[in-house]
């Protein structure tokens, strides 16, 4: 009797309110395709990093205060004197470096299997969107503790719109608030680091997924699955997100959590790295640090407005490095998504790509020296490189064929196994004894033990073999 | 390419690590030794609180987390007339300091998280006299440092000498006019005061560390169950 109350309760908010249609459409009835490797973890977990992100957020508003007499002592009184204050301090503060490990990793995931791609510009396009508010969230968030390197590297970042013509000064003066960074710089901040940015981030997010949802999910091997149905009009080679896709991440958040636990409670500083030494000291408008870097994440683009010796031509490269990664999808000429079936062109053009992105990060956490400017200036070049000559290097690439449906992704175990069975053929192969065809030599080396002697060109077939097999188990 | 890329490398290393500086010497830090904060605490107390302030630690903070008993730390480490509940502040006013020294002390309660320990015991211990100074020393650490050597009637007076060797040349301090305290015994002086200072930039750390085992452990069981409860689902999928 009871119990159907209750379903009677839930059929009237059903029927008013469609729950189980919207679980249908993007949980249970939404198809992933099945081949999803270690790359596919990190969008469920970037979702996880934002929530963390608003929670330990929340809790922080509760007791930080946005003004610049009183900024830094409560973030101290957070850490020291609020119970459990530390912990959610150093969970938001390491939950920003994740985030962007995570959002790099899944950026690079779409560039490297061509999610970018026809039909799926439009994600692309809201992922960079969200990226690039994520990043504006970071800089904003930043300068709230109030340390030295929050101060000063806000100084420089804002000191940037400055030079641009005309209306230079003016714009950097209104952004402000102030001749310099300021009480009222911090408030306005604060103001867009706990709710405009935000708001801004899980509507792009939204309309992130929703557009995913219309279109499907790439996969490792860049097929459509929606091309081969099966009778019931369901893809073949997909299978239902939930529960398949949400127990697969719930593997990837433990991985996760167990990184970034490791982290908070035993390198939160991670090596001034995620907590910058110089950012434990009150900001000081008279003292200049000898040196301002940005946060890691920030590293590859400032280095690249450091390498250009006009302040106003870096701005620009320093945007342009930015808004080159929106243009992607039409750079990319290539017809083949995935990098399974793309050209060797394209694999040393993505290798040069993200040596110089991590190089370029690397150098922007540097001192400016000779040198590391003509590295700086090479690793943009290469980065631009990369981008610009896309449409040129990737129209005449040599690609595979790309299979109808979805090819077995071994897993180790099996592979090895596989080279196993062959061992025994191989090595008859390699002993096995062939007669002499020359007459050539010593009678003595046409004795039986002489005979044995390896043969050099099955030697030559089963280390290419093996070669091949191994190349082969990497892919 | 490959030789291409060893070569960045090669050059990458080179021209952006070389950059000189002192070798630091390595502090001693234990944050579990409760005798060592304790003794930390006191010098802190008799020698850098006259000018430094600690302002985000309390005395009864530090009474719990060295345990030791809080009427004890009154008597034996707060100057008097301190309150249990008082914050680490110090006697020198602003406007007093700032004629004196041409700038504020700096507040040491994060001293040791921008620094670094190491920095710190190194710089303790490498003030020498230079008569060219108008405090009458330089340190090698800090050049031109605004501060005095609180420490020198301990440490005894230490002059500067220049040293070549095949590897170019160095500074060595050597004590000419002893201290009252031993050379060892200074080093335990100023290796106390540095683990104290690395207690108060963030109190937590130990509960911290204490803490992340049981959470790692929790993380690990979870991520078995989850890692077989997806093969349990994934089994029929080929």
């Amino acid at each position: 009797m009871k119990a159907t109350r209750l379903s009677e309760c839930g059929n009237w908010v059903l029927d008013r309110f469609p729950v189980s249609k919207f679980w249908n459409d993007h949980m249970a009835h939404y198809y992933a395709p099945k081949n999803f490797n270690f790359w596919y973890f990190f969008g469920s977990l970037a979702l996880l990093v934002l929530v963390n992100q608003i929670i330990t957020g929340i809790l922080l508003t509760m007791n930080y205060k946005p003004d610049a007499k009183l900024a830094f002592d409560s973030i101290e009184y957070i850490m020291r004197d609020v119970p459990w204050g530390w912990l959610v301090r150093y969970m938001h503060s390491t939950g920003a470096s994740a985030f962007f490990i995570v959002i790099y990793l899944h950026m690079f995931r779409g560039i490297m299997y061509g999610s970018f791609k026809h039909p799926r510009e439009l994600i692309w396009i809201f992922g960079m969107l969200l990226f690039v508010a994520l990043m504006a969230e970071a800089f904003m968030g930043y300068l709230l503790p109030w340390g030295q390197m929050s101060y000063w590297g806000a100084q420089v970042i804002i000191s940037l719109f400055s030079a641009i013509p005309v209306i230079g000064d003016d714009l950097s003066l209104w952004i402000r608030g102030d001749y310099v960074i300021a009480d009222a710089t911090l408030n306005r901040f604060f103001a867009f680091h706990v709710i405009a940015v935000p708001l801004v981030l899980v509507m792009l997010v939204f309309m992130h997924i929703v557009a995913l949802h219309e279109v499907g999910s790439n996969n490792p091997d860049g097929i459509e699955i929606k091309e081969s149905k099966d009778p019931w009009g369901h893809p073949v080679d997909g299978i239902p997100f939930h529960p398949y896709y949400t127990v697969k991440d719930i593997v990837g958040v433990g991985v996760f959590l167990l990184f970034f636990a490791t982290v908070i409670f035993y390198m939160p500083e991670m090596g001034g790295y995620f907590l910058e030494h110089a950012n434990f000291i009150p900001a000081d408008p008279m003292k200049t640090p000898e040196h301002i870097a940005p946060v890691w994440y920030f590293t590859p683009f400032y280095s690249v407005l450091r390498a250009i010796p006009d302040k106003f031509a870096g701005v620009i490269a320093m945007g342009g490095s930015i808004v080159v990664l929106f243009l992607l999808p039409w750079l990319d000429r290539c017809p083949v998504k995935s990098i399974r079936y793309r050209g060797g062109i394209f694999k040393k053009a993505l290798f040069l790509f993200v040596v110089s992105f991590i190089a370029l990060g690397y150098l922007g956490t540097q001192p400016v020296t000779p040198i590391a400017t003509i590295l700086a200036r090479l690793f943009t070049t290469i980065y631009f490189g990369f981008f610009l000559l896309m449409p040129i290097y990737t129209r005449w690439e040599k690609t595979k064929t790309v299979p109808k449906s979805l090819t077995k992704d071994h897993s180790f175990e099996e592979q090895l196994h596989a080279i196993e069975e062959q061992i025994p053929a191989l090595i008859k192969e390699i002993t096995e004894l062939k007669p002499v065809t020359t007459e050539i030599g010593h009678s003595a080396f046409k004795s039986s033990f002489f005979n044995r002697r390896p043969n050099p060109v099955g030697i030559r077939n089963v280390a290419t073999r093996l070669a091949k097999k191994l190349i082969e188990s990497l892919d | 390419m490959k030789k291409l890329i060893i070569l960045l490398l090669l050059t990458l290393s080179f021209g952006v690590f070389a950059n000189e500086e002192i070798e630091l010497q390595s502090a001693r830090i234990d944050l579990s030794d409760n005798d060592s904060l304790q003794r930390g605490a006191k010098n802190f107390v008799t020698y850098c609180l006259g000018c430094h302030s600690a302002k985000h630690i309390r005395y009864l903070r530090i009474a719990n987390d060295v345990g030791a008993d809080p009427q004890k730390v009154l008597t034996d480490i707060a100057p008097e007339g301190a309150s249990i509940y008082d914050q680490l502040h110090s006697a020198m006013n602003k406007h007093d300091a700032e004629k004196w020294f041409g700038t504020q002390p700096p507040d040491l309660s994060l001293i040791a998280r921008s620094r670094g320990a190491d920095w710190l015991y190194s710089y303790l211990k490498s003030y020498y006299v230079d008569t060219t100074k108008p405090l009458g020393v330089n340190n090698l650490i800090f050049k031109d440092t605004a501060m005095p050597n609180p420490l020198w009637q301990l440490q005894g007076e230490q002059h500067a000498e220049q040293r070549k060797t095949i590897y170019g040349e160095y500074t060595k301090l050597i004590i000419e006019k002893p201290g009252t305290l031993s050379e060892k015994e200074f080093d335990l002086f100023v290796n106390d005061l540095v683990n104290f200072l690395v207690y108060v930039g963030e109190p937590v750390q130990l509960e911290r560390q204490r803490l992340g085992k049981y959470v790692i452990i929790f993380l690990l069981l979870f991520l078995v169950i989850a890692y077989l409860l997806k093969k349990e689902y994934w089994q029929d999928i080929h």
